[in-house]
C-alpha cells in the first residue's frame, strides 16, 4: 500500500469524491505554488469507499469557497505542528465564474463563447444558482 | 444619477430614478416641441439582431424628435454580424461612432454582454423572451398619465400570463407601489409562474386573485391589460376551443366595466381585442404606443445626461 507522510504544517483537503481531486488541483492552481503538494487518488475510505486527498505543506491562505460547489462533503483541515487546529466548513460562494455552464439554448453564452460563465447564488439551502445573463435558475446537480 | 447608465432589466433603476424618467416623460408628452433640440449633435445606434419594426421605430422617432440622429441595422444580415463578428467587437466599434446604443437580440442576456464591453449607455430593446424594460417604462408612463397615479389600482392582466415577459415585468414593477391589487385572468395552463407569485406577490403581501373569465371580474378593474393567447400554447385543442373566446375582449364583455377603466395592450394585437373596442373611450392601446415614444425620449435624455430644455 502506498503511504504518504503526514504534514507538519499546512492544509489537508480530505473526503474528496474519487476522481475529483485532479479537477480541484487544477482549479486551485496548485501546480503554480512553491510548496510541496501531494494529490492522492483512490485512497481507501470507510465513508466513501474510495476518495481523493490533497495535502499542501506550509500554505494556509487558499480560497476554498469554490470547492463547496464541486463537492459539499469535502473537509478542509488546517494542520499546525501535526495537529488539526481548524476544520473549515465549506460554504457555497455568492458568485461563481467559469465553473458552472448555462444549459439554456436561448442564453447568449451559447453563441458568444469568449464571455465568462457567471452564476450568482440564489438559495444556499437548495444549492440554486442563477445565470447572470439569462436569469435561468439551476440546482447545482443540474449544471 | 442616470447619466452613463445602462438599462438592461426593468428593475435596474430605483423607484426614484423611474420617477425621474416618468416625470420627464410626462413633461415631454405635454409639450414635445420644447425638447426638439435636446439631443442635437448626438447619435443613437440601433442594433437590431432580429426584426422589430415597432420598437425600432419608437426609438428612432424618439431620437429624431429630440433633434438627434440615428444609425444602425435592422437585421443582422445587412451588417458585419453576418461575417461572424462578436457582440463585444460590434459594440466597441459602434461606441466609437454613437453616443448611445439600443440593442435587440434573440439571445437572452445579449444586451448585458454588450453593456460589459460598451463605453456608451446600452438600452435593452428586448432579448428573446427575457426582458423588455422600455415596454415596462411605457406601461408605467401610460398608467401614470392616464390614471394619475401608480398606486392603489386594481390591475387585471389577461391572456398568456405564463410566457408573457411584458406581464411578468409589469407585475414586478407595479408591485413596488403601494396598495395595488392584481387580478390574473388566464386559462389554467397559462397562469403566472409560481416563482412570480411566491417571490413577488406573496413575499410583498400583495393581494391577487386568479380567475379564468374576464366577465367575472371586469367591474372591479381600474386597468385591463390584454395579451395574446396563442393556440400553440394549449395542451389540447378542446381546451383551446373552450377558452379562446374568453380571451377576446369585445363590447359585450365591457358592459360592466368602470367608466374610467383603461384598456392596454403591448401590441401588436391579433384578435384578442375586437376591432369594435377601438371606438370605446377606454381603449388606450394606441395612446400607449405614443407614451412609449415619450418615455424613450425621456430615457435617452437621462442616460445621455443632456440638458433638459
Amino acid at each position: 500500500m502506498l503511504t504518504v507522510n503526514s504534514i507538519k504544517n499546512g492544509i489537508v483537503i480530505d473526503h474528496i469524491k474519487a476522481g475529483l481531486g485532479i479537477k480541484i488541483f487544477k482549479i486551485l492552481e496548485l501546480d503554480k505554488i512553491n510548496s510541496a503538494v501531494c494529490l492522492l487518488m483512490n485512497v481507501q475510505s470507510k465513508k466513501l469507499g474510495k476518495k481523493d486527498i490533497i495535502k499542501i505543506e506550509n500554505v494556509v491562505d487558499i480560497d476554498f469557497t469554490i470547492l463547496g460547489i464541486l463537492d459539499p462533503n469535502i473537509t478542509i483541515n488546517v494542520i499546525k505542528d501535526e495537529v488539526i487546529v481548524e476544520k473549515k466548513k465549506l460554504k457555497l460562494p455568492e458568485r461563481v465564474e467559469n465553473i458552472l455552464r448555462c444549459k439554456n439554448p436561448r442564453c447568449v453564452t451559447s453563441i458568444e463563447k469568449y464571455i465568462d460563465q457567471v452564476f450568482y447564488l440564489v438559495d444556499s439551502k437548495k444549492g440554486e444558482y442563477r445565470c447572470m445573463y439569462c436569469d435561468e435558475i439551476y440546482a447545482l446537480s443540474e449544471v | 444619477m442616470l447619466k452613463g447608465r445602462h438599462l438592461l432589466d426593468p428593475m435596474d433603476f430605483s423607484l426614484e430614478e423611474i420617477e425621474e424618467i416618468l416625470n420627464l416623460g410626462e413633461k415631454i408628452s405635454k409639450n414635445p416641441e420644447k425638447f426638439s433640440k435636446a439631443c442635437q449633435g448626438k447619435i443613437l445606434a440601433t442594433l437590431f439582431y432580429e426584426p422589430s419594426t415597432r420598437t425600432r421605430f419608437s426609438f428612432e422617432a424618439a431620437m429624431l424628435r429630440l433633434g438627434g440622429q440615428v444609425i444602425g441595422f435592422s437585421e443582422p444580415n445587412s451588417s458585419s454580424v453576418a461575417k461572424g463578428e462578436s457582440i463585444a467587437d460590434t459594440i466597441r466599434t459602434i461606441a466609437c461612432y454613437a453616443d448611445i446604443a439600443v440593442i435587440r437580440h434573440p439571445k437572452e442576456g445579449a444586451p448585458r454582454v454588450a453593456a460589459m464591453y460598451s463605453k456608451i449607455p446600452v438600452i435593452n430593446a428586448g432579448d428573446g423572451g427575457h426582458q423588455h424594460p422600455t415596454q415596462t417604462l411605457t406601461d408605467l408612463l401610460t398608467i401614470k398619465s392616464l390614471k394619475g397615479r401608480l398606486s392603489n389600482l386594481t390591475i387585471g392582466l389577461c391572456g398568456d400570463l405564463k410566457f408573457g415577459r411584458t406581464v411578468h415585468s409589469l407585475i414586478k414593477a407595479m408591485s413596488r407601489y403601494k396598495d395595488n391589487k392584481f387580478i390574473l385572468i388566464s386559462p389554467k395552463e397559462l397562469r403566472v409562474p409560481d416563482y412570480i407569485k411566491r417571490e413577488v406577490l406573496q413575499k410583498n403581501n400583495i393581494e391577487f386573485l386568479e380567475v379564468e373569465r374576464i366577465e367575472d371580474v371586469i367591474e372591479k378593474l381600474d386597468i385591463l391589460y390584454m395579451t395574446r393567447v396563442q393556440r400553440e400554447r394549449f395542451f389540447n385543442e378542446e381546451e383551446y376551443l373552450r377558452l379562446k373566446d374568453s380571451y377576446i375582449l369585445d363590447n359585450s364583455k365591457l358592459k360592466n366595466a368602470k367608466e374610467d377603466m383603461i384598456i392596454l395592450h403591448p401590441l401588436p394585437r391579433v384578435n384578442e381585442i375586437a376591432v369594435e373596442v377601438d371606438e370605446d373611450k377606454r381603449a388606450k392601446y394606441f395612446e400607449q404606443a405614443k407614451y412609449g415614444m415619450f418615455v424613450r425620449m425621456a430615457l435617452i435624455i437621462k442616460l445621455l445626461g443632456v440638458e433638459e430644455c
